[in-house]
C-alpha cells in the first residue's frame, strides 16, 4: 500500500479499536517485508511506520531500517532515512552510534542536498560521541565557500559545541571572516555561533568585543537600507537578523564601557525608528530594550527603554503587554522611579482577563508600593484580592500586609488588612493580630468587621482564630456599638456568645480553632456582664474529650472559683506587642526565669531577677531577646538599669510571650552593661521552661 | 534540558490530535509522549483571550492557532517571545506557499514534507535561513533530486516491466 492510501485507509476508522486493528495488520505486513530485506519498499514502509508513529504506535522496529535506508545511495531512501532517525532514534540508544559513518561519508557527498541531510541530523541529535567524531568535518564545512553548507555548518558546530564544549576552540579560525558574509542565512547562524561561543567562554568573549563595531556596521545596514523583498518582513529588514545582533550586542556591551559605549547610538537609532505597528517592530524594540537594560548604557537611554516599556503597557496587544510587564519586574530594583511614572498603566493591568498578566501585574504593583501611594495602591490591590482567582489570593493577602506593616500607618493598616483576613495562611495568624492590636485607635472597626466575617462564613480557619481572639478581646466595644468607621452593629452579649459557642461545636473548627474561642469566651466574663453563662460553659468543656480543651476549661474554672480576686487583672486588654530585636546567640550571667500561671494559655508572663555577684555594679543594663517567628515577645520596662553589686539587688523584669501555636517556649537573650567602665555583652539561650508554660 | 533557542515544536489539532512533532533535546519516547500530552491538554484548555506565552516547567511556551492547528514551541526562559512569533509565522507561510493555501489536510498527508521543509528552515532548534525565497528553493531543488531518483523505476513500472 501507498503511504497516502494508508493514511486515507486508517482515517476512515470509526473507533479506536478499528484504528488500532488496520494498523496492527499493517505493522505485520511491514515486519515481514523488513524481514524480507526487500530494499525497493523499505523507504515506502518507514515512511508508513512514521506515521503510525506519530499517532502513537510503537515503531522501534524499523529504527534498524531507519539505517539501511540512510546507507543507501537513493536521495529518498536518505530523506526519508534521516527524517526516520530524528524522529525513532535518540542518543541514549546505542543503534544511534551506527550512524556515525554514514553520515561522516555524506558529510563528504558530492550532492549540498545530502551534505544538508546529514548536516541537519548532526545538529539535531548527535551524541557527544558523535560529535567527537565528526566535528573535523564540521570545522571544515564551516570555511566552505558554498553558503548552503556554511549556514548549516554553523548550527552544526553550535551543537557541537553545546555536547561537547572543550572543541570550542577548534573552531575559533573559522570563525575569523564569518561576518563578510553577504549571504544572511550564514551571517545570522553565525551569529548565533559567536553568541554561543561568547556566552561559554569569557576568554572568547573578550576576543570577540572587537567585532562590535562590524556588528553595529551590519545592523545600520539593515535599518538604513532600503527595501529588500527577499528579507522583508512588514517593512522591515531581516528582523531575525536584527534580533539576534542585538542580543550578541547586550552579551558583548555587558560590564563593558567601550563596547557599550560604541552600540549606543545605533541602540538609540533602532528604538526611535523602529515601526510598532506589528508584532514584529515590536519584537525587535523588546530585543533593544532588553540589550539597553543590561549593558553599561547611559540614563537617556536607559530612560527611553522604559518608556518603551510603558508604551508597550498601553498596547492592544495583549502579548506586548505580558512582555512589558515582565521586563519591568526584572528592572524595577534597578530603575524604581522610572517605573513609578507607569503605575497607573500596572495598576489597569490588574484587571486583565489573562492570569499570567494579572500575576505579573499583582507582583509588579507591590514592589512599587511605597509611604506615598499607599491609599490609592491599596485600594486597587484590595479590590483585586477580592475578584481574583483563588491561586492568587494568599499570595495577594501576604503582599498586602507586607505592604500595610512596611508603609501604611496604623489606622490605614487595619483598614486595609481586615478584609485581606479572609485569605490569610495559618502562618499569618500570629503576625496580623499583633497588627490589630497595635492599630489601637481601630479596635472597634476591627472587631466589628471581623465579627460579620464571621456570621458570613466560619470556615476559613485562620480567619475564624483571628476574628474569635478579636471577640474575646474587644468584645465589649462591640456590644456598645462603638465603630466609627461605619455603621455600628447592634448586637448583644448573648448574641455574642451564641456566635463563639457556634464555633466551639461546629464540625468546621479545628481543635486550635475551638481553643481560640474557648479563650475568647472566657474573656469576655471581665467584658460582658452575662458572666454566668459564661461560667456555664467553662464547666461543661472541663469533661470535654479533647484533652487541650478540658485543660484549659479547668484551669479557666479554677479561675472562677479560687482565683476570682485575679481574674480582671489577668484576662485585662492585652498592651501594644512591640517587635524585639533578634540578636546572635547568648551566654547568661545570671538570671532566673519563673512563669506565672496564666488563664489566656496563649501567653506566658515570664519574670527575670537579674542580680550581680561581681565587685562593681553593672550600669546601662539592658535585656534583650530573640525569638522565632511563631512568638511574639513584649518587653516590659525593667525595674532598674543598674544591677548592683555583690548581690545587693535584683532587677526585676516582665517578659510576655505570645505563643498561639503552641510551640516550645525558648529564646535567646543577649545582656549588654557596663562593668568598671568597659561595655560588655553576653548571649545565651534559654530553653528549659517548663511545659506548662507554653501548652 | 539544555540550553537551546527551540527546544520542541509540536502541531496539533483542535481535538488534541498530533501533525507534527520536532524534538531538538534528548528525550526517550515516552517522555515525549508525556510532555505532548501534558502540554497539549495545557494550551487547549486555554481560552481565546488568552495571551499567546505561558510558563510550562521550566521552559516558555509561545503558541498560535492558525485555523484548526495549534502550532507550539518551547523556547529557554531568555529568549524573546515576540521573535518566536515571527518564527512561527515564517513556518506557516513556508508552507502556506509550498502546498499553495495550506490547510491541515495537507499536512497530514504531506506529513514528511513539512518535516522537510521545517528543516530547511531550523536546524538544532535555531532559524539557518532567514530568507523566504531560498528555503523554498531548496526544497524545490531536494524535490527535483528525488523525482529524478525515482523517476527510471516509475516510467518501468508504467510499460509493466517490473
Amino acid at each position: 500500500m501507498l503511504l497516502r492510501e494508508l493514511i486515507r485507509t486508517i482515517r476512515t476508522a470509526r473507533t479506536q479499536a478499528e484504528e488500532r486493528e488496520m494498523i496492527q495488520k499493517e505493522c505485520a505486513a511491514i515486519r515481514s517485508s523488513f524481514r524480507e530485506e526487500d530494499n525497493t519498499y523499505r523507504c515506502r514502509n518507514v515512511a508508513k511506520l512514521l506515521y503510525m508513529h506519530m499517532l502513537g504506535y510503537p515503531a522501534h522496529f524499523g529504527q534498524l531500517e531507519c539505517l539501511k535506508l540512510i546507507a543507501s545511495q537513493k536521495f529518498t531512501d536518505k530523506r526519508i532515512g534521516y527524517l526516520g532517525a530524528m524522529l525513532l532514534l535518540d542518543e541514549r540508544q546505542d543503534v544511534h552510534l551506527l550512524m556515525t559513518n554514514c553520515i561522516k561519508n555524506d558529510l563528504n557527498h558530492s550532492t549540498q542536498y545530502v551534505q544538508g541531510l546529514a548536516l541537519c541530523t548532526l545538529g539535531c541529535m548527535g551524541s557527544s560521541e558523535m560529535c567527537r567524531d565528526l566535528a573535523g568535518e564540521v570545522e571544515k564545512l564551516l570555511k566552505t565557500s558554498n553558503s548552503y553548507l556554511r549556514k548549516k555548518a554553523a548550527l552544526c558546530a553550535v551543537h557541537v559545541i553545546r555536547k561537547v564544549p572543550e572543541l570550542m576552540e577548534m573552531f575559533l579560525p573559522a570563525t575569523k571572516n564569518l561576518l563578510s558574509e553577504k549571504n544572511h542565512g550564514v551571517l545570522h547562524t553565525s551569529v548565533v555561533l559567536l553568541t554561543e561561543m561568547c556566552e561559554r567562554s569569557p576568554d572568547m568573549l573578550a576576543h570577540f568585543r572587537k567585532l562590535v563595531p562590524q556588528l553595529v556596521r551590519i545592523l545600520k545596514n539593515l535599518i538604513m537600507s532600503g527595501y529588500s523583498p527577499e528579507h522583508d518582513v512588514s517593512g522591515i529588514s531581516d528582523p531575525f537578523l536584527q534580533v539576534r545582533i542585538l542580543r550578541l550586542l547586550r552579551i558583548l556591551g555587558k560590564s563593558d564601557d567601550d563596547s557599550s559605549e560604541a552600540m549606543n547610538d545605533i541602540l538609540a537609532q533602532v528604538a526611535t525608528n523602529t515601526e510598532t505597528s506589528k508584532n514584529v517592530g515590536n519584537a525587535i524594540l523588546y530585543e533593544t530594550v532588553l540589550t539597553i537594560m543590561d549593558i553599561k548604557s547611559e540614563s537617556g537611554l536607559r530612560v527611553l527603554a522604559i518608556n518603551i516599556l510603558g508604551r508597550f503597557l498601553l498596547n492592544n496587544d495583549k502579548n506586548i503587554r505580558y512582555v512589558a510587564l515582565t521586563s519591568l519586574l526584572k528592572t524595577v530594583q534597578t530603575d524604581h522611579n522610572a517605573v513609578q511614572r507607569h503605575r497607573s498603566t500596572i495598576v489597569d493591568c490588574l484587571k486583565d482577563l489573562d492570569v499570567s498578566i494579572k500575576r505579573r501585574a499583582m507582583e509588579l504593583s507591590f514592589a512599587l508600593v511605597n509611604g506615598n501611594n499607599i491609599r490609592g495602591m491599596m485600594k486597587e490591590l484590595l479590590y483585586f484580592l477580592d475578584s481574583c482567582d483563588p491561586e492568587f489570593k494568599a499570595d495577594c493577602a501576604s503582599g498586602v500586609f507586607l505592604a500595610a506593616e512596611k508603609y501604611g500607618t496604623d489606622r490605614q493598616t487595619s483598614l486595609h488588612i481586615t478584609p485581606a483576613g479572609s485569605y490569610v495562611r495559618d502562618d499569618s495568624v500570629p503576625n496580623l493580630i499583633q497588627l490589630i492590636t497595635n492599630s489601637v485607635e481601630m479596635h472597634a472597626y476591627t472587631v466589628q468587621r471581623l465579627y460579620k466575617a464571621l456570621l458570613d462564613d466560619i470556615s476559613q480557619q485562620p480567619l475564624v482564630q483571628v476574628a474569635s481572639w478579636c471577640t474575646g478581646e474587644y468584645g465589649d466595644l462591640l456590644v456598645s456599638g462603638q465603630c466609627e468607621e461605619e455603621e455600628p452593629i447592634q448586637v448583644t452579649e448573648d448574641e455574642v456568645l451564641d456566635v463563639l459557642e457556634g464555633l466551639l461545636v461546629s464540625n468546621l473548627s479545628t481543635p486550635v480553632t475551638r481553643g481560640y474561642s474557648l479563650t475568647a469566651i472566657m474573656k469576655l466574663s471581665t467584658r460582658f456582664s452575662s458572666v454566668n453563662r459564661i461560667k456555664k460553659v467553662v464547666l461543661i468543656y472541663g469533661s470535654s474529650i479533647d484533652v487541650e480543651l478540658q485543660q484549659r476549661a479547668v484551669e479557666y474554672n479554677a479561675l472562677f472559683k479560687k482565683y476570682d480576686h485575679m481574674r480582671p487583672a489577668l484576662l485585662e486588654r492585652m498592651p501594644i506587642m512591640e517587635k524585639t530585636a533578634a540578636n546572635g546567640p547568648t551566654e547568661i550571667v545570671q538570671t532566673n526565669g519563673e512563669t506565672e500561671a496564666n488563664p489566656n494559655p496563649n501567653i506566658a508572663i515570664i519574670t527575670i531577677h537579674a542580680s550581680n555577684a561581681t565587685e562593681a555594679d553593672m550600669t546601662d543594663f539592658v535585656f534583650q531577646a530573640a525569638v522565632p517567628k511563631t512568638f511574639q515577645l513584649q518587653l516590659l520596662s525593667p525595674s532598674s538599669n543598674v544591677v548592683p553589686a555583690l548581690n545587693q539587688g535584683t532587677v526585676t523584669q516582665v517578659i510576655r510571650v505570645l505563643n498561639p501555636q503552641k510551640v516550645s517556649l525558648s529564646f535567646t537573650n543577649c545582656l549588654t552593661y557596663t562593668l568598671k567602665g568597659s561595655p560588655v555583652q553576653d548571649l545565651a539561650e534559654v530553653n528549659n521552661f517548663p511545659p506548662q508554660s507554653w501548652q | 534540558m539544555y540550553k537551546n533557542s527551540i527546544n520542541f515544536m509540536l502541531l496539533f489539532s483542535r481535538q488534541g490530535k498530533l501533525r507534527l512533532q520536532k524534538w531538538y533535546v534528548p528525550l526517550s519516547d515516552k517522555e515525549r509522549k508525556k510532555i505532548s500530552r501534558d502540554l497539549v491538554q495545557t494550551i487547549l484548555a486555554r481560552k481565546p483571550k488568552m495571551c499567546s506565552f505561558l510558563e510550562w516547567r521550566d521552559l516558555k511556551i509561545v503558541y498560535k492557532r492558525y485555523a484548526s492547528l495549534y502550532f507550539c514551541c518551547a523556547v529557554e526562559d531568555q529568549d524573546n517571545e515576540l521573535i518566536t512569533l515571527e518564527i512561527i509565522h515564517r513556518y506557516v507561510e513556508l508552507l502556506d506557499k509550498y502546498f499553495g493555501s495550506v490547510c491541515e489536510l495537507d499536512i497530514i498527508f504531506n506529513f514528511e514534507k513539512a518535516y522537510f521543509i521545517l528543516d530547511e528552515f531550523l536546524l538544532g532548534g535555531e532559524a539557518q535561513e532567514t530568507s523566504k525565497k531560498n528555503v523554498l528553493k531548496a526544497i524545490e531543488q531536494a524535490d527535483l533530486l528525488q523525482e529524478e531518483a525515482e523517476a527510471p523505476r516509475s516510467v518501468l513500472e508504467e510499460i509493466g516491466l517490473t
